[in-house]
């Protein structure tokens, strides 16, 4: 700026160009931040009413037209929430099975993604077209008799039931066996020359090479399981099985209906956690996306 | 396992390097892995590391894709689902059923509205969140990508509880912000005309940051060299994008239009919370179909009505890789 302001006497087209130029290159088309920040505010605003709507007293929640920020804020509707829901066992229920989950497919997925990966066996072919094959199988297809099988298994009053059918899943070998694929085979084949045993190589060597991967899938598998609604809708037989999003769709269908200050206050106790969890890995998760998403 | 015991036997096994002798004189109880060959010694390790998921995926994958195939195929309503054998075998009976239900065929047509008009948009929206942000500005990028990608983490049912309140025709923030404007906002979810397109554009809203983020990866992967032979060609912004950064995404808009339709091929959630199908069974998706059927007991139309929706799905997959492949 420095170069420009002392030529500022006689603005020329020359200078013009420049500071245009300048302007480019720190802040790209500047015409196109207004429709980006109309699009991000569409895109956070319903985020942003859920968090006034969740401190508001029932008297601004019924006001019409609404208020935005809330005249008396109060923490009464998460009290009620918690008390009268019993969220707080639908929170320990959706943590252990979402837990659970994620390290099953941490451990099962990498063991197999690794075999298909670098090693070679007969049947190889055969289990990775299996797999893959199974990925556009809608859960939809297996629910009825997975609700059989559960119930037979007298799994269907335990969290087990909810657990199970989620430890191995075909995406985390899909995403694994990428990721693996890609590490050179000389490290392997050193190992071999110096003696390792097959089962050693695999867990000294490549799980700590794999760990940009296991983030990945660990938070979508997380994600995922925190979210999972269907599943735990059918199978959950009481409340004490409850996940999150189960308890809370039963209550806004219910005769809590009309308690938007509770059901917002549910929202924000269901989105917290994976905000945290997401802010926080958020780079793994990009990059993770993008390498199995590309290749 | 077995393919283990037949490779690892006729061991040509002494031929490998002496480094290996000391481990291997430590699993001398196991004659067969001192006579391993390397390859039977991978094989092994191989079949001990899939092991544990496959048996997992036969059990939870496996037997129910075959055996929700066996429903669809018999009469379940008067049988005992312990004894899954002893159910009578009705042929396609199921299949033919469905499609004489209004309300089944009517529940289809939601769902091929909801990915015609809604996958498109959503592919559309993400590609054009990637483009500015990739090309188009150069400050608070992270800003505009974690604001853009938040609704695709976020649990659709709180997603759905929030919008639900939202879209309140009296007390809602929308119809407030068309008055102000003095449009008189219509009853949105409840009114017949307008629950299943707000639900697309919910759909939109939420998916489009998956999108964004994937074409955003592929955006970045684009070789400068050739954006700036192709500047010093003379070609403007839109043909540098169409003819250079649009072939090279082509992979990436494939994955994420065949995921994203596999999704919404399946949508339920939003409609189980918002609207339970209704109203007039405006929003009722195949899925939703599906569901309400196995809650009457009526496992095999269930079913039958779950492998509809996965041969559409497979139909979809395979008209995406027709159109959107490489084409050489």
């Amino acid at each position: 700026m420095s170069t420009l302001s002392t030529l500022r006497t006689a603005p020329s087209d020359a200078d013009r160009a420049l500071r245009r130029r300048h302007i480019r290159q720190t802040w790209g088309q500047p015409w196109l931040y207004v429709p980006l920040a109309g699009a991000l505010l569409l895109m956070i605003a319903p985020f942003l009413w859920m968090l006034s709507g969740s401190f508001k007293p029932e008297a601004d929640i019924r006001a019409v037209p609404p208020v935005l920020i809330p005249t008396a804020p109060t923490t009464a509707n998460f009290h009620e929430l918690f008390s009268r829901l019993d969220f707080t066992s639908m929170f320990a229920n959706s943590v252990i099975v979402a837990v659970a989950v994620t390290a099953g497919n941490l451990v099962f997925c990498s063991m197999l993604g690794y075999a298909l990966a670098k090693l070679e066996f007969r049947g190889q072919r055969a289990v990775f077209m299996l797999v893959i094959g199974t990925l556009m199988i809608p859960g939809l297809v297996t629910f009825v008799p997975l609700y059989v099988l559960v119930a037979n298994m007298k799994l269907s009053g335990s969290l087990l039931g909810l657990i199970l059918p989620f430890l191995a899943t075909p995406f985390g070998v899909f995403l694994m066996r990428q990721f693996i694929s890609s590490l050179p085979d000389e490290l392997i084949d050193a190992a071999r020359v110096d003696g390792c045993r097959e089962l050693a190589i695999f867990w000294k060597i490549i799980l700590p090479l794999t760990r940009p991967a296991l983030a990945t899938l660990g938070i979508i598998t997380f994600l995922g399981s925190w979210n999972n609604f269907l599943w735990p809708l059918v199978v959950a037989q009481n409340e004490s099985q409850y996940t999150l999003p189960v308890g809370l769709a039963l209550a806004s269908s219910g005769q809590d209906f009309t308690r938007y200050g509770i059901l917002l206050a549910g929202s924000v106790v269901v989105l917290l956690p994976v905000m945290i969890v997401f802010l926080l890995f958020q780079r793994h998760f990009v990059a993770g996306i993008a390498t199995t998403g590309l290749k | 396992m077995t393919s283990m015991s037949t490779k690892t036997l006729p061991g040509r096994g002494d031929t490998h390097e002496p480094s290996t002798a000391g481990p291997q004189r430590s699993a001398g109880r196991r004659p067969f892995a001192l006579r391993s060959t390397a390859r039977g010694r991978q094989t092994r390790a191989a079949w001990i590391l899939a092991a544990p998921f496959l048996a997992l995926f036969l059990a939870f994958m496996l037997l129910p894709v075959v055996w929700s195939l066996l429903m669809s195929l018999t009469d379940t309503q008067s049988a005992d689902l312990r004894t899954p054998l002893n159910v009578s075998f009705t042929g396609f009976d199921n299949y033919v059923r469905l499609f004489q239900d209004d309300q089944f065929v009517h529940a289809l047509r939601n769902t091929a509205v909801f990915v015609v008009v809604g996958l498109p948009l959503t592919l559309a929206a993400g590609l054009a969140a990637a483009v500015a942000l990739d090309r188009g500005i150069r400050r608070f990028r992270a800003v505009f990508r974690v604001g853009f990608y938040l609704p695709v983490i976020t649990s659709i049912v709180a997603i759905a509880v929030v919008w639900k309140t939202l879209l309140d025709p009296r007390a809602g923030l929308v119809n407030t912000v068309l008055g102000w404007f003095g449009i008189d906002g219509p009853a949105w979810l409840a009114d017949t005309r307008f629950a299943l397109p707000v639900m697309i554009l919910m759909a939109v809203w939420r998916n489009l940051g998956t999108v964004m983020i994937i074409m955003l990866a592929g955006l970045q992967s684009v070789p400068q060299s050739l954006m700036e032979a192709a500047e010093l060609d003379g070609a403007g912004a839109w043909q540098r994008f169409w003819g250079v950064s649009f072939p090279l995404l082509r992979p990436a808009l494939l994955l994420t239009a065949v995921t994203t339709g596999i999704g919404y091929l399946q949508f339920f959630d939003e409609p189980f919370v918002m609207t339970q199908g209704g109203p007039l069974d405006s929003t009722l998706s195949a899925t939703m179909y599906a569901y309400n059927q196995f809650g009457n007991g009526n496992y095999d139309v269930a079913s039958a009505a779950g492998y509809v929706i996965f041969v559409l799905i497979v139909a979809l997959t395979v008209l995406q890789f027709r159109v959107l492949r490489d084409k050489d």
